[in-house]
């Protein structure tokens, strides 16, 4: 932040203070008028709203299923789960890229769209399963014996009461995605489809590095989280299931 | 209103049978409390008539009607549950008539119907609250007026009063037993309270282990139990039991070589099989030595006010308890002879069933 409002000449020769002594934008605004930066950023609004969405989309559903349901397979399920948590990201990357190329959905958000999900549903699943998990089973009851379907209960009574765990999810998935480099870096080349992790390495030349520039879109980068997590917040505040049963 | 009819009713997980062949008819307008200790079933035979469990064996008939394959919204039966299971998000007025609005009742419909229901329980004050900013109590009664408004076939209760203090309890225990004669609907009431059991139910149904040990009027059960394990369940505090050795006549003798009176027992039944009798605590009295059944020192004594409950350590039986009307001027250490009321006794044979009582 400091360097971010610092001007050029003054970065290095400052030596280390809290606040420089002048004070100046002009990165940011080098950052947005002269960079490519607001397309990164786009593209990675892109990426990471399309993955928070599918990924907590199929995490409800699957939390759910492992929440209220007993099914043949179901140890195994979640063993399988907690197995993938298990790899390096590096050790995978290869067999990835290979096949995303051979889909031919290199260079495309989509793919990191696709990779990101994959990557994100298991521990997403189990923080909907243990949200689910806290909700007591009682309620659905009470709601089909009301006359509800089973679907009815399910968005009548039990989605408006899971949607703390829905936003937490969201955040969680929106969060990692916005961030991940690893993968953005090996996919994406074109510099009409980077995110903006991997467009920050641009402002890293060979001999020099821009590093106002980068510090200042850097600062951009955290305002779409902040935001989110402003918007998601009253959905996070717990308390919502209290007064249901007893205690 | 609705006549229930369960016959050869079986619930399995797997290998466990958790109830067999479970045969029950339930009258119109019926109080009906099934009792047991936990893990009998009660709560899972309830279920199996809401719907919400699958039923393994037998048939469930409601009117008539095979309802097995029936889903519980389709039963029109109210249940209410032990942890109430309110809807949070919902304030009091629109809990108590969700079950019409799923049903696509107009508001001009739930309107009046849930005012009706909030009157009688005493709720209109409450009805734009939210669940988390009632009382344990408040809670309770919002879950039955939920149940009333629907105006169903029948109640069933999970349970309803045990997350209650005392005082509560008996509270909603007389509103419950109010309803039930206002409305005249067969209800049916899971406890393990036999308090609640026996001052609520026309008929108490007491399983234990996943069978019906006996089916009948409270004061029945408690006069005439079928078998030791509802003699000893029913009552408070517990029936004594005391096992008897048969004399070379074949006359059944205690311990100390005193006869056991059998005034109250058919004979016919009685002999070759007697093997234990059973004393209730109010059917014990202290008096003198001699002719005495038992003697031992008083170990506890608990005044209840109205009555003093008294536990006796003796050699032959272990802890005996005797319960005397009013005030007892006994003192733990005291020496105490026991004798039984006349005709208050009750035999078992060696497998815990009931020996035949004569007919009064």
């Amino acid at each position: 932040m400091k360097i971010a409002i610092t001007p050029d000449q003054l970065i290095f020769t400052e030596g280390t203070r809290l606040f420089p002594s002048e004070t100046s934008f002009g990165n940011f605004a080098k950052v947005i008028t002269q960079t490519d930066f607001l397309a990164y950023f786009g593209n990675s609004l892109i990426v990471s709203l399309g993955t928070a969405g599918v990924t907590t989309l199929i995490a409800a559903g699957a939390g759910y299923a492992f929440s209220r349901f007993d099914f043949a397979g179901k140890r195994v399920l979640v063993g399988i789960m907690l197995v993938t948590q298990m790899f390096p990201l590096l050790m995978v990357i290869a067999p990835i890229y290979k096949m995303v190329a051979a889909l031919g959905m290199l260079n495309s958000l989509t793919s990191l769209i696709v990779v990101y999900t994959a990557f994100n549903i298991p521990f997403a699943t189990f923080l909907m399963q243990s949200f689910f998990d806290g909700i007591p089973r009682d309620l659905e009851e009470a709601a089909m014996i009301d006359g509800c379907t089973r679907f009815q209960a399910l968005r009548r009574i039990i989605v408006p009461l899971t949607l703390p765990g829905l936003g937490a999810t969201l955040g969680f998935v929106f969060t990692a995605a916005w961030s991940e480099l690893l993968f953005a870096l090996m996919l994406i080349n074109s510099n009409d489809a980077m995110t903006f992790p991997v467009g920050l390495l641009t402002f890293v030349s060979k001999f020099s590095v821009d590093w106002g520039q980068m510090m200042a879109a850097g600062v951009l980068a955290l305002v779409p989280s902040c935001l989110f997590f402003i918007f998601i917040q009253r959905y996070l505040v717990q308390g919502l299931t209290s007064g249901a049963v007893k205690g | 209103m609705a006549r229930m009819e369960l016959s050869s009713l079986a619930k399995r997980y797997g290998q466990v049978e958790v109830l067999r062949e479970i045969d029950l008819t339930i009258e119109d307008g019926e109080f009906v409390v099934l009792v047991g200790p936990s893990g009998c079933g009660k709560s899972t035979l309830l279920r199996m008539i809401a719907g919400l469990e699958p039923i393994s064996g037998g048939e469930l008939r409601i009117d008539g009607r095979r309802v097995n394959e029936t889903a519980p919204r389709d039963r029109d039966i109210a249940m209410v549950f032990q942890s109430y299971a309110l809807y949070p998000h919902m304030d009091v007025a629109r809990n108590m008539g969700f079950s019409l609005e799923i049903r696509g009742k107009p508001e001009t419909e739930r309107r009046p119907r849930v005012a009706a229901a909030a009157s009688t329980l005493s709720l209109e004050p409450l009805l734009a609250r939210l669940p988390k900013a009632l009382s344990g109590g408040q809670r309770q009664r919002v879950a039955m007026g939920r149940a009333i408004v629907r105006q169903p076939r029948a109640f069933l209760f999970d349970e309803p009063l045990s997350n209650l203090d005392a005082a509560l309890r008996v509270d909603m225990r007389l509103e419950i037993a109010r309803l039930h004669k206002r409305l005249a609907a067969t209800m049916i009431y899971v406890t393990h309270d036999q308090v609640e059991a026996m001052t609520l139910a026309d008929r108490i149904v007491v399983l234990n282990g996943g069978d019906v040990q006996q089916v009948g009027s409270p004061l029945d059960l408690y006069d005439r139990p079928a078998n030791r394990f509802v003699a000893q369940f029913i009552g408070s505090p517990t029936m004594n039991i005391l096992p008897v050795t048969l004399d070379d006549r074949g006359l059944p003798r205690l311990a100390n070589g005193a006869a056991v009176p059998l005034e109250g027992l058919a004979p016919e039944g009685v002999a070759g099989r007697i093997a234990e009798i059973g004393l209730r605590p109010e059917h014990l009295v202290p008096g003198a030595a001699e002719g005495a059944l038992v003697s031992g020192t008083a170990d506890l004594v608990e005044h209840l006010g109205s009555d003093t409950n008294v536990y006796v350590r003796t050699e032959d039986y272990g802890t005996l308890v005797l319960r005397v009307h009013g005030h007892h001027p006994v003192r733990s250490g005291d020496a105490l002879h026991l004798h039984a009321r006349p005709g208050a006794v009750h035999a078992f044979d060696r497998d815990g069933l009931a020996l035949p009582r004569r007919s009064r």
